[in-house]
């Protein structure tokens, strides 16, 4: 944990123990999930149960327990990309990377999720990774849109 | 009052010598004698560069470009297009070689049945710059509210609007807002519920993505009237874009000072904060989102008491949602008889619809109360795409019902306004609060999702169901249990071991759940299943009885094969479905018809989507 | 920044209206790219580097670039609407970075819509 990061995040909300949701986002932001002693840390600082603390994390789809992955690949499954066919691209996503929605790769590059509805409906069905927010993906799509990122990480490491 | 028309006569030096300095004066006169001047604005402008066919002259809003005008023909176009509405054909330009020509915005169908008031500034500014928000007589209805106008007047103004709130229910917002006024308890809050949750909805996010400061215009004004000194703009954590944009023109406004103390020099507090959700769609209900403001468990509570007596905190609290406090400046601004004109008699103004689905032209709509289904889905809509049949409208999100397009030709019931019963078919039913509510479904925020042959009604029930059942917060039985009971009845319906008697049990349970949950998200989330148990009970039956989907949507029930000569002749057995079948169960070589072994095929229909050349067939 | 009065207002309001509706003489091109979320998503924001490069690599300097939200029509993005001095403005849908480029040749420097992308000229109906 880093001390100084958590600290800074208590500041920019004031210490207020209402404001322990947008803690936790930023927490969450920063750690791609929630850390046990970050939880407990903001718990004793802020002088919340640590069980109150822990029921937000679970109640909240935003948070999570476990790291996510550096690219987390959101499929969205609102009703105009239901009516579209996305769930046959999230099993293709399952296929690809070898894992199931909710889950993480092993070398944490890529996290699966299903996410209800975007909001961009008129360009369903849609995907995201990360920032990047891709339309009207078919199953064919899939590959291009995964080695994009395997890409991308294999030039950084070059570099 | 602003200006109805603009009228922009160029007064560049190749205009002026052909004498466009008297077409102006010549308007000017004729527009004072028809007592037009306070509808209708000339402005002289710099030259435009097409001074071979000067003068010219440029008609806004509709953008009429007219050529080589002179003074006498002012009168002619005055009464044609000034009071009739209609240009005047031969003043006007026609470009130098005969092309096609390009459509105008009015007269295209997905423009035309229109009218933008919440989405009025769409695409015209730059929503990060408040001068541009200004520009287009943005806080003018501020400035209105707090110098002309007592808090009373405004909670009158905005009663007699008819408007109500478009986050789902249309509770009577000037009612809501006179109940917080009254309430005891001080400081009073006032909270924009942008948790727009209903998956198909978008509208909300637009507005906060294009006009953010009208959000908080409405809410300013909101304050005034009800005497709020704090405000929430709770947003939904899907929208990293509309959150972005809401908090540059917060800072703004403050920085202008149309936020902080003593705004305009008029006595009125108000300052805005921004609470991010955190993906919970049981938010969107006020209870829950108060609860998540908070910093608690977004758990929804009995009601009453209303949060308009006991909200945030414990204070009085008002709230709206995105799309109702846009409404608001311009009720303000052009008065409450000008918004009742719009409309039906018990639903006033516009409604922004997201409209999606299998339709042609997909995006985000305005338009008055009252318009039909069919215009929405065939004007604006184009109809639907590929030849294919209109089977069902789903309005309202999880807490709404499909309306069938298969009774097309049958008419209902409908009760008009008045009380008279007529009959129409379900297309033509004009779209207001009362009208969806009675055919089964409801508003909710205004998502439209069109459905075509394709889609499977069971499976679209089940698909609303399986949304609600892992959104119920699970504070109550009846919500928790009964969505989870209806869920497994749907799973073994789709996977074709679905009973009758599943069918009776899940119709109680629906109604069940219907009548005892404890807040809105239980209460209507039967609804998706109840309506197409109505409407489409045939399908129901063709799953249980003939373990058939006739949509061919629910992979179980189907049978896929691949016609040998399609995927020869125009496909070459290209193969890719060979390469893409996760259980490796197609076979052939190039050039040879492929071919799908039953025994091995797991029945994900991957084979279907892959094929360009439509070989793979469904049965 | 001072507090503002309501005077202040109206002249901002003033001052920016000239600025925006292209009069005496601020530009003699406004370009407004649509990038809300669905119009960002169909790739706007490359159409935006492609407008700027265009406007850097031809030296334009009566070109103005701004920015707005989505247009409504989700799936004719991404959307541009280009509005020449005194003409009425012009939507150009399902843009590319090829399209952008004919554009300015034919539109914005020819003065000639490219009618081929072009869905529509002129304004919503507002209120």
């Amino acid at each position: 944990m880093d001390l100084a990061t958590i600290e800074s995040i208590i500041r920019q909300h004031g210490g207020q123990k209402s404001a322990l949701i947008a803690m936790l986002q930023d927490v969450q932001q920063q750690y791609t999930y929630l850390p046990k002693d970050v939880l407990q840390y903001l718990s004793r600082t802020l002088n919340v149960p640590l069980s109150r603390a822990y029921s937000l994390a679970t109640f909240y789809r935003a948070f999570s327990l476990k790291p996510k992955g550096r690219h987390p690949i959101s499929v969205c499954l609102g009703t105009a990309c239901h009516v579209k066919g996305a769930v046959k691209i999230l099993e293709k996503f399952e296929r690809e990377l070898g894992i199931k929605t909710g889950q993480t790769t092993p070398d944490l590059m890529f996290g699966l999720e299903q996410v209800r509805c975007l909001g961009c409906c008129g360009l369903a069905p849609v995907v995201t990774v990360g920032q990047d927010l891709y339309g009207k993906v078919t199953v064919s799509k899939v590959d291009q849109i995964i080695k994009r990122y395997q890409k991308q990480e294999a030039a950084h490491a070059k570099a | 009052m602003p200006y109805r028309v603009h009228c922009m006569v160029c007064a560049g030096t190749g205009c002026v010598s052909n004498r466009s300095l008297e077409v102006r004066d010549a308007l000017e006169n004729e527009i004072r004698k028809r007592g037009l001047q306070d509808e209708i604005q000339i402005v002289t402008t710099g030259c435009n560069g097409f001074c071979a066919v000067g003068p010219l002259m440029v008609v806004q809003p509709d953008g009429i470009f007219y050529q080589q005008v002179s003074a006498k023909d002012v009168p002619l176009l005055v009464e044609e297009h000034f009071i009739k509405g209609r240009p005047v054909q031969k003043l006007l330009y026609k470009p130098p070689e005969a092309a096609a020509p390009i459509p105008k915005m009015s007269d295209i169908p997905f423009f035309k049945h229109q009218r933008l008031i919440a989405l009025r500034n769409r695409g015209l500014i730059d929503p990060e710059k408040i001068e541009d928000y200004i520009a287009r007589d943005g806080y003018q209805a501020l400035v209105k509210a707090l110098t002309e106008m007592t808090p009373e007047q405004i909670i009158e103004v905005i009663t007699k609007s008819g408007l109500r709130g478009r986050g789902g229910a249309g509770f009577p917002t000037g009612v809501k807002w006179q109940k917080v006024r009254q309430a005891k308890g001080e400081p009073k809050y006032i909270i924009c519920n942008g948790d727009e949750g209903d998956p198909g909805a978008f509208m909300d996010r637009s507005i906060f993505e294009s006009d953010p400061h009208s959000v908080i215009e409405g809410m300013l004004i909101g304050a005034r009237a009800i005497g709020a000194r704090y405000g929430v703009v709770y947003i939904r954590n899907e929208y990293p874009l509309a959150l972005e944009r809401i908090q540059i023109a917060i800072q703004q406004a403050r920085e202008y000072g149309l936020l902080g103390e003593n705004i305009l020099d008029s006595g009125l507090d108000f300052d805005i904060s921004v609470t991010r959700g955190a993906g919970a769609f049981v938010c969107g209900e006020e209870t829950a989102l108060i609860a998540s403001v908070e910093g608690r468990l977004g758990d929804p509570r009995a009601r009453p008491p209303y949060p308009a007596e006991y909200g945030l905190w414990g204070k009085p609290t008002c709230i709206n949602n995105v799309e109702t406090w846009a409404n608001v400046p311009p009720i303000i601004l052009h008065g409450w008889e000008w918004y009742s004109q719009i409309g039906t008699e018990r639903s006033k103004g516009t409604k922004v619809f997201s409209l999606v689905g299998k339709v042609r032209n997909t995006g985000l709509v305005e338009v008055p109360m009252g318009i039909t289904l069919r215009q929405l889905i065939y004007d604006i809509g184009g109809g639907i795409p590929g030849d294919k049949k209109f089977k069902a409208v789903q309005t309202g999100g999880p807490s709404g019902g499909c309306i069938p397009a298969g009774m097309m030709d049958q008419p209902i019931e409908y009760i008009a306004p008045d009380g008279k019963r007529e009959a129409r078919d379900y297309l033509d039913l004009p779209i207001d609060y009362e009208s969806l509510t009675d055919v089964g479904s409801m508003m909710g925020s205004g998502g439209l999702v069109v459905m075509d042959e394709d889609t499977c009604m069971v499976d679209v029930a089940r698909y609303f169901l399986a949304f609600t059942q892992d959104e119920s917060c699970g504070a109550c039985t009846p919500c928790r249990e009964g969505t989870k009971l209806m869920l497994d009845i749907l799973n073994r319906i789709v996977d074709g071991h679905g009973t009758m008697d599943d069918l009776r049990a899940l119709e109680e349970i629906a109604w069940v759940v219907k009548q005892t949950s404890l807040c809105g998200l239980g209460k209507t989330a039967p609804n998706p299943v109840l309506t197409t148990l109505k409407y489409f009970r045939d399908e129901y039956l063709a799953h249980i009885e003939a373990h058939k989907c006739p949509a061919h949507v629910c992979r179980a029930l189907n049978t896929y094969r691949i016609d040998p000569v399609i995927c020869v002749e125009r496909g070459h057995g290209c193969g890719v479905c060979r390469r893409e079948c996760p259980e490796k169960a197609i076979f052939g070589e190039k050039n040879q018809p492929h071919r799908i072994d039953q025994t091995l095929c797991k029945k994900c229909g991957v084979c279907v989507e892959v094929c360009h050349f439509n070989a793979v067939i469904v049965e | 920044m001072p507090k503002l009065k309501i005077e202040d207002l109206a002249r901002i309001r003033e001052q920016a209206r000239r600025a925006t509706l292209l009069r005496e003489g601020a530009g003699r091109v406004k370009i407004t790219v649509h990038l809300g979320t669905c119009g960002i998503a169909a790739g706007g924001r490359n159409i935006m580097t492609a407008v700027l490069r265009e406007i850097e690599e031809r030296n334009l300097h009566d070109v103005l670039v701004t920015t707005s939200g989505c247009a409504g029509l989700c799936s004719r993005e991404p959307m541009m609407t280009v509005e020449v001095l005194g003409q009425p403005p012009v939507k150009y849908v399902d843009l590319t970075e090829g399209k952008v480029k004919e554009i300015f040749a034919e539109h914005i420097v020819g003065g000639k819509i490219a009618d081929r992308y072009a869905l529509a000229v002129g304004s919503e109906r507002v209120m």
